[in-house]
């Protein structure tokens, strides 16, 4: 089996229980992603979903296991992997551009003042942003302020991005808004993306694979759904495909009644499920060109 | 209805008014007798009984200082803005000394926990002396009444600085901090692009707090050793029974200290930030 761009072998995390005994939050999570996937993880409250996240960002350490990207073993933070926090982690000092500079300049130290100016003004212009680019997070509503982290992990143009629940904090409304956003950015930039969410529409809008873990403690990965639908998604029409229908039912029974007992291959690797196998692909508003991309997809849920 | 503004000037004023004018009444020198007696002929008719002086005689004074507050007739006859400037030079000095110590040392005990917890008793013990109690010392060691004033500044104001540099660098939200690593920044570029500006509101409150204290201290600082500055010049007045200078120099120290509090309130305003 050829090696894939980012391998998660054997994950554990242990605290101590504040009696004297050991908390195992989750353990043994093995995963891997390839270049370009979209993928969300998706469990309870307490399973430890933050923590594996933390841990690809290198903010956090396992208490086992390891994770290699690009046949590197990560330790600690780096600039291939950006960063998208739930609670936006903008520097409240700093205007909406100027947060967006100082990524861009950590990037690449050696590009002049007006090449980074020019690169993260692009950026927040993508998500819609270029009329704010003097105020202070302050002065913005909580979707903008989460749309400059999102334009400013998309900057840094990291090889792996995480995405921390980042509309977990926004109503419905901007939420839907800025989804949108980000399938747009995704479809320009086809970066390899690790997503928390809590919802189940979201996770389905946007990735082409869907993690589901096990309660913790001593939570597992156990399986990894393919979203059988072709991209580009819109959040407007998505519900007109039947796969999609499939994919929710499946994943809201898993959470429901199996999350507790569910549990991975006896190899450690979460079972693979197609739900929407054999659903006829008829999107009104996407049945277009994508069929090949589709195809690529279901090769890569294969392989891995 | 006039603005809040207006109305509390009008107020102040007012208080301002009722306040001389009460103080002018109480300080009157009482009718003049029907005739003075041999001993008041003899002594030129002074009244005896000493009184404060009236808010009258302090104006009066204070229009005669201000209009030439720089003129020097010798070591006991200084305009009053010589001393003030003597006392502002050593509470400068002695300030910027803590301060090149207090910033540094705050920021290493606020980002190593292992040095907070080293320092933190010899802090505790030290910060609450008196800076006068360090008089003697200094005037021994240092053997230099002017520098010995300069030292005891420094020792006081270097407490607020240090520790609320290091609480609000310890306290900088570990969000911020992951921003910095995720971005593979070192620890200098760190601390000087995300955690200076994210703890220097508090460190402007300490710098403030500081700055107040360092001016409460410098008067008795130069009651102590003397020559010049505008806690000598208190002193001295005193010495010499000279009341409306006493008063007219108590409100220049308020003044003066009001002045130094506003210019680190401005600094505050600009390194303030919103969450």
């Amino acid at each position: 089996m050829s090696k894939s761009f980012l391998e998660v072998d054997g994950l554990s995390k242990v605290y101590p229980d504040g009696q004297g005994g050991e908390l195992t939050v989750f353990e043994d999570i093995r995963f891997a992603l390839e270049k370009g996937e979209f993928v969300c993880i998706i469990g309870h409250s307490g399973c430890g979903k933050s923590t594996i996240l933390n841990v690809l960002a290198g903010l956090d350490e396992a208490s086992a296991g390891n994770v290699v990207m690009n046949g590197k073993e990560i330790k600690g933070p780096g600039l291939e992997r950006g960063v998208v926090f739930q609670n936006y982690s903008l520097l409240p000092w700093k205007t909406t551009l100027n947060n967006i500079v100082f990524a861009v300049r950590a990037r690449w130290p050696e590009w002049s003042k007006e090449k980074v100016k020019e690169h993260s003004e692009r950026y927040l212009k993508m998500v819609g942003l270029d009329h704010a680019l003097n105020r202070k997070p302050s002065q913005l509503s909580g979707g903008m302020r989460q749309r400059v982290s999102i334009a400013r992990a998309f900057a840094t143009q990291p090889e792996l991005l995480l995405l921390d629940e980042p509309f977990g904090a926004l109503d419905a409304l901007t939420r839907g808004v800025i989804q949108d956003e980000l399938v747009k950015i995704w479809e320009e930039t086809r970066q390899t993306v690790f997503m928390i969410t809590h919802d189940v529409d979201e996770a389905i809008l946007l990735s082409d694979r869907i993690f589901l873990m096990s309660n913790g403690p001593n939570a597992r990965i156990a399986e990894s759904v393919k979203v059988d639908i072709p991209h580009p998604r819109a959040r407007a029409t998505i519900f007109q495909n039947p796969a999609y229908h499939k994919t929710r039912d499946y994943l809201v029974d898993f959470l429901v009644n199996r999350s507790g007992s569910a549990l991975p291959e006896k190899d450690g690797t979460p079972k693979i499920v197609e739900p929407a196998k054999g659903v006829a692909q008829s999107t009104p508003a996407s049945a277009d060109s994508e069929t090949e991309s589709e195809s690529e997809t279901a090769a890569r849920a294969v392989n891995a | 209805m006039a603005s809040l503004n207006v109305r509390a000037a009008l107020l102040s004023v007012s208080f301002l008014i009722l306040a001389l004018g009460l103080w002018e009444m109480a300080t009157q020198p009482p009718e003049a007798q029907t005739g003075l007696t041999e001993y008041e002929m003899l002594m030129g008719g002074v009244e005896q009984e000493s009184r404060v002086p009236p808010p009258s005689a302090v104006i009066k004074l204070a229009w005669a200082e201000l209009s030439d507050p720089f003129y020097d007739a010798g070591a006991n006859d200084k305009g009053i803005g010589i001393q003030l400037a003597y006392s502002v030079y050593r509470v400068l000095t002695g300030y910027l000394a803590a301060m090149a110590i207090a910033l540094p040392v705050g920021f290493l005990i606020g980002m190593s926990p292992l040095m907070y917890k080293a320092l933190n008793p010899y802090i505790q013990v030290l910060r609450p002396i008196s800076p006068l109690a360090w008089m003697p010392l200094a005037l021994f060691i240092i053997q230099d009444s002017d520098a010995s004033a300069i030292f005891v500044i420094f020792i006081c104001s270097i407490w607020p600085m240090l520790l609320n540099t290091a609480f609000g660098v310890a306290n900088v939200r570990q969000d911020w901090v992951n921003v910095a690593r995720t971005h593979e920044l070192g620890p200098l570029r760190t601390a000087i692009t995300v955690i200076l500006p994210a703890a220097a509101p508090t460190i402007l409150t300490g710098m403030r707090i500081s700055i107040g204290i360092a001016w409460l201290v410098i008067v008795a600082a130069e009651m102590l050793v003397g020559g010049t500055g505008i806690g000598y010049y208190v002193w001295n007045e005193w010495n010499n029974l000279d009341l409306a200078s006493v008063i007219f120099s108590i409100l220049m120290i308020g003044v003066v200290g009001m002045l130094l509090d506003l210019a680190l309130g401005k600094a505050q305003k600009l390194v303030e930030y919103k969450e």
